[in-house]
């Protein structure tokens, strides 16, 4: 595997042919923050957030291939806008009401927003969606107003738990997560699967049932640190 | 009806229609469309049995399903009419046609009779803009409707006939060449040089039989042809990058869903110049290696599937296509035809691919490209149905003889799609680097006060700027001229098109699918007279973000309607946001605000409702 490098925001990283941008940076630990890439699943590049300008074009680092001598812009204050601009959609896509959330704390949208350093309200409209809760699994509910479509759950099911228990339905707006079948009890999901596992479902759409709350307020993820801690940490060893 | 589909019956009827297709999860598309044709719905029940058959699960179906606007989960009619909501149509008394229709089968638009013998819908640009309003009714189009003419086809209609019998007593004796051009004009208004003139048949297949591909595609990039569609990619290098690329099997795609709101001289193409396109396709594969061909077509053309399979049958029976082509050993290469459900974003090259795939009309993440990984990961040629015909045209005529015609960069002559308020519109070929005045003088649209240049995606432009070339350096287009006189309101037409492009967006990617509609309410709120000066910015600033963050060419140009009108007719939007007289601005309506909480409190307001004590 031949080796060259690439440059984040003047950082010169190694990187070897094969790696998309995000994944040589997280070697290298620079964060390049993201909500439909998560570790060990495949790239889907449709949350838009990991956008970076590569030798001056705006690409998703989580599909984008990296290059010899590519000069990567990622923290900068053009980039940081656009990703308020799109994790402002999403907040606003849903209904996103952190105060009353099982995941807020744990909320990688939120974490996001904090990283970010969103502190007031956008100008987007709230579109409010109104789908029904799915309560019919005995151990899992899904709630996807809160959903922002990432697909981690799709991809988990799929290609870990080789189960096929979420997918993608309907076209634009109306574009969402569906279970395999009428609701989650059709299904052959189970709460030890990955896909339903708390580090799959960034926010509090897929919720296990009776463990609500189980971490204090105070003692959660991104309580202590802001998102992308874990892949900064990284750099400073 | 809903019985028909969920019964024993009706799911063997399911599974016999996955048999037809060898259960491959590939033809996916082609079996929910048969469902959807002859079951007239896709309900879960069926869904299971397509999943079990194909070995999919039922969300992945569920998926395909939901995805193209032709299928449903709700029963449909036994005659669906789909009328053409372009806003060519809404100018051309729609709402008028829309009514009768309303009137005539006593459903409203969006419904389906209660004894399941019509549905009545909307349905964005079906490609016949020159001859609006237009509608489909099943696989017939109708066009040029008026109120009376509504209430003629409605009384058939209910009279127990067939949508054909529309067209003609004897529709079934009719060549399908003959039943096309009944149900559509083709209104070519200048014949040029290259495709629209007399074309000598085959002789581009039967020269480049005596070349080597390499020799046939360095002619292709001599000529100087550039993609078709809007795009403009230089078509012999999209060909030699697939020849180049190391594989078993290649693929020629031919991209005849023109989708563009405006565009309609693809249908022309494939009425009146059929074999030349196959021809075209032919002589791709000859160059680049492919024993195998798609011809995708859109949805909303399949009243033309008759004729193109005639074609195709044709062309086998006579060996131009098949094993061994013209006699020449070894070149083999068939195509099948492949029709859309109503999905303009199947246009995008990968998302052409992934509806080809039998999955939702989805873009693929570029790298890699489609001529290295396009069908199933195949090097794959997308091309547009106007290029395949060019190519074939080159051969015979020689690469020089294209490159002498148009600009420098814009090589040989284009197909442009003129509809709106013009005297004649329909299909112009003319070489690049006429004028915008040049062709409105041509189409009887001098009197025009935007011209919108490539559809929605492209450019809306002024009066003072009809000088412009159309020419892929100064103005490019796949081809679509909409002409608007000073009588309509362009923000009426700027949301218009901003609410295709939600309707259309395919939702993969966050800003195109969130972002176009917050573009779409916040012209809306212009509309109103509820904007302030700031959200002029707003638009500005909203539609840079998902320009640039974007993964396909859909959401890189669906803002292009505001900022072309922005720039070009800034005073229309700086007119909705001058300040009141007295001051006082408002910027949402209080009514609309609060009519959910009229109807949860289940009573009026005591301060906003003026007959509250009522």
């Amino acid at each position: 595997m031949s080796g060259f490098t690439i440059q984040i925001d003047g950082v010169e990283i190694a990187a070897k042919q094969g790696q998309t941008i995000m994944e040589a940076a997280d070697e290298a630990g620079i964060y390049i923050p993201r909500l439909c890439d998560h570790e060990g699943l495949r790239h889907q590049g449709g949350c838009r957030v990991c956008t970076v300008k590569a030798d001056g074009r705006s690409v998703a680092a989580c599909t984008q291939p990296a290059s010899p001598d590519l000069t990567v812009e990622n923290e900068t204050p053009h980039i940081s806008k656009l990703r308020r601009d799109l994790v402002g959609m999403l907040f606003n896509e849903g209904n996103h009401l952190c105060p009353i959330c099982e995941a807020s704390g744990n909320c990688e949208l939120q974490a996001m927003a904090y990283r970010l350093g969103m502190t007031e309200p956008t100008k987007f409209p709230y579109l409010e969606p109104c789908r029904p809760l799915d309560a019919s699994h005995p151990d899992i509910a899904l709630d996807t107003n809160r959903c922002i479509s990432c697909g981690r759950c799709v991809r988990a099911s799929q290609d870990v738990d080789g189960k096929g228990t979420f997918g993608y339905v309907g076209r634009g707006i109306h574009r969402h997560i569906a279970a395999n079948g009428a609701d989650l009890a059709d299904t052959d999901a189970a709460v030890a699967d990955f896909a339903i596992s708390a580090e799959v479902c960034p926010v509090g759409c897929i919720l296990r049932k009776r463990e609500g709350f189980a971490r204090p307020i105070g003692t959660r993820d991104y309580d202590d640190h802001l998102i992308g801690h874990e892949i900064e940490k990284k750099r400073d060893e | 009806m809903t019985q028909q589909t969920q019964g024993a019956s009706g799911q063997r009827h399911v599974a016999l229609i996955c048999t037809r297709y060898n259960d491959d999860p590939h033809r996916m598309l082609d079996i929910l469309r048969d469902v959807q044709d002859e079951l007239r719905c896709i309900s879960r029940d069926t869904m299971r049995t397509v999943a079990d058959k194909t070995g999919l699960t039922e969300v992945a179906v569920e998926g395909v399903a939901s995805f193209y606007a032709f299928l449903s989960q709700d029963p449909k009619g036994r005659i669906t009419i789909r009328l053409c909501d372009d806003i060519i149509d809404r100018f051309a008394g729609l709402p008028q046609v829309a009514e009768a229709f309303e009137a005539a089968l006593g459903i409203a638009v969006g419904q389906t009779s209660a004894d399941g013998a019509f549905s009545l819908d909307y349905t964005p640009c079906i490609g016949m803009c020159d001859q609006a309003p237009s509608a489909m009714i099943n696989d017939v189009v109708v066009t040029g409707l008026t109120p009376e003419k509504v209430r003629q086809i409605a009384e058939t209609l209910k009279a127990g006939k067939r949508p054909e019998d529309l067209i003609s007593d004897r529709f079934d004796d009719l060549t399908p060449h003959q039943r096309v051009t009944r149900m559509v004009e083709n209104n070519i208004r200048h014949a040029g040089a290259v495709l629209l003139g007399p074309v000598a048949e085959d002789a581009g297949l039967r020269k480049a039989l005596n070349r080597t591909p390499a020799h046939i595609i360095d002619q292709i990039e001599a000529s100087g042809l550039r993609g078709c569609g809007g795009a403009g990619f230089t078509t012999g290098r999209k060909w030699r990058f697939a020849a180049d690329t190391k594989a078993d099997r290649r693929f020629i795609i031919c991209n005849a869903d023109e989708g563009e709101p405006g565009t309609f001289k693809d249908r022309v193409l494939l009425t009146e110049r059929p074999h030349l396109l196959i021809e075209g396709m032919t002589i791709a594969a000859r160059a680049v290696g492919a024993r195998e061909g798609i011809l995708y077509l859109r949805g909303e053309y399949v009243y033309l599937r008759d004729l193109l399979q005639e074609v195709l049958a044709e062309r086998r029976a006579r060996g131009l296509l098949g094993q061994d082509i013209m006699g020449t050993a070894g070149f083999d290469f068939d195509i099948r035809l492949q029709i859309g459900a109503g999905a303009y974003i199947c246009g995008e090259e990968g998302a052409l691919i992934s509806s080809c795939e039998g999955l939702p009309g989805e873009p693929k993440t570029r790298p890699p490209y489609p001529v290295t990984h396009g069908y199933l990961g195949y090097p794959t040629v997308v091309n547009n149905v106007e290029t395949f015909c060019h190519a074939a045209r080159i051969l015979d005529r020689g690469a020089q003889w294209f490159f002498d015609m148009g600009t420098e960069g814009s090589h040989g002559t284009k197909l442009f799609s003129v509809s709106g308020d013009c005297i004649n519109p329909g299909v112009y070929e003319l070489p690049y680097g006429l004028s915008v005045r040049e062709l409105l003088v041509m189409a009887g649209g001098e009197d025009a006060a935007a011209v919108l240049v490539g559809g929605p995606s492209g450019t809306m432009i002024a009066r003072d700027t009809f000088d412009r070339k159309l020419t892929f350096d100064d103005l490019a287009t796949g081809g679509a001229i909409v002409v608007f006189s000073s009588a309509r309101n362009i923000l009426e037409i700027v949301e218009y098109y901003m609410s295709f492009f939600v309707h259309e967006s395919c939702g993969y990617c966050t800003p195109c699918r969130v972002g176009n509609v917050f573009l779409q309410r916040a012209v809306a709120k212009f509309r109103q007279g509820l904007a302030n000066p700031a959200d002029i910015a707003y638009l500005r600033d909203l539609s840079a973000t998902i320009i640039e963050t974007s993964r396909c060419g859909l959401g890189m140009t669906s803002p292009n309607p505001i900022l072309s009108t922005l720039e070009n007719f800034p005073l229309v939007y700086a007119a909705m946001v001058k300040p009141p007289k007295d001051r006082l601005r408002a910027t949402f309506d209080i009514q609309s605000a609060i009519s959910d909480a009229r109807v949860l409190a289940k009573r009026r307001s005591s301060i906003y409702d003026k007959d509250f004590s009522k």
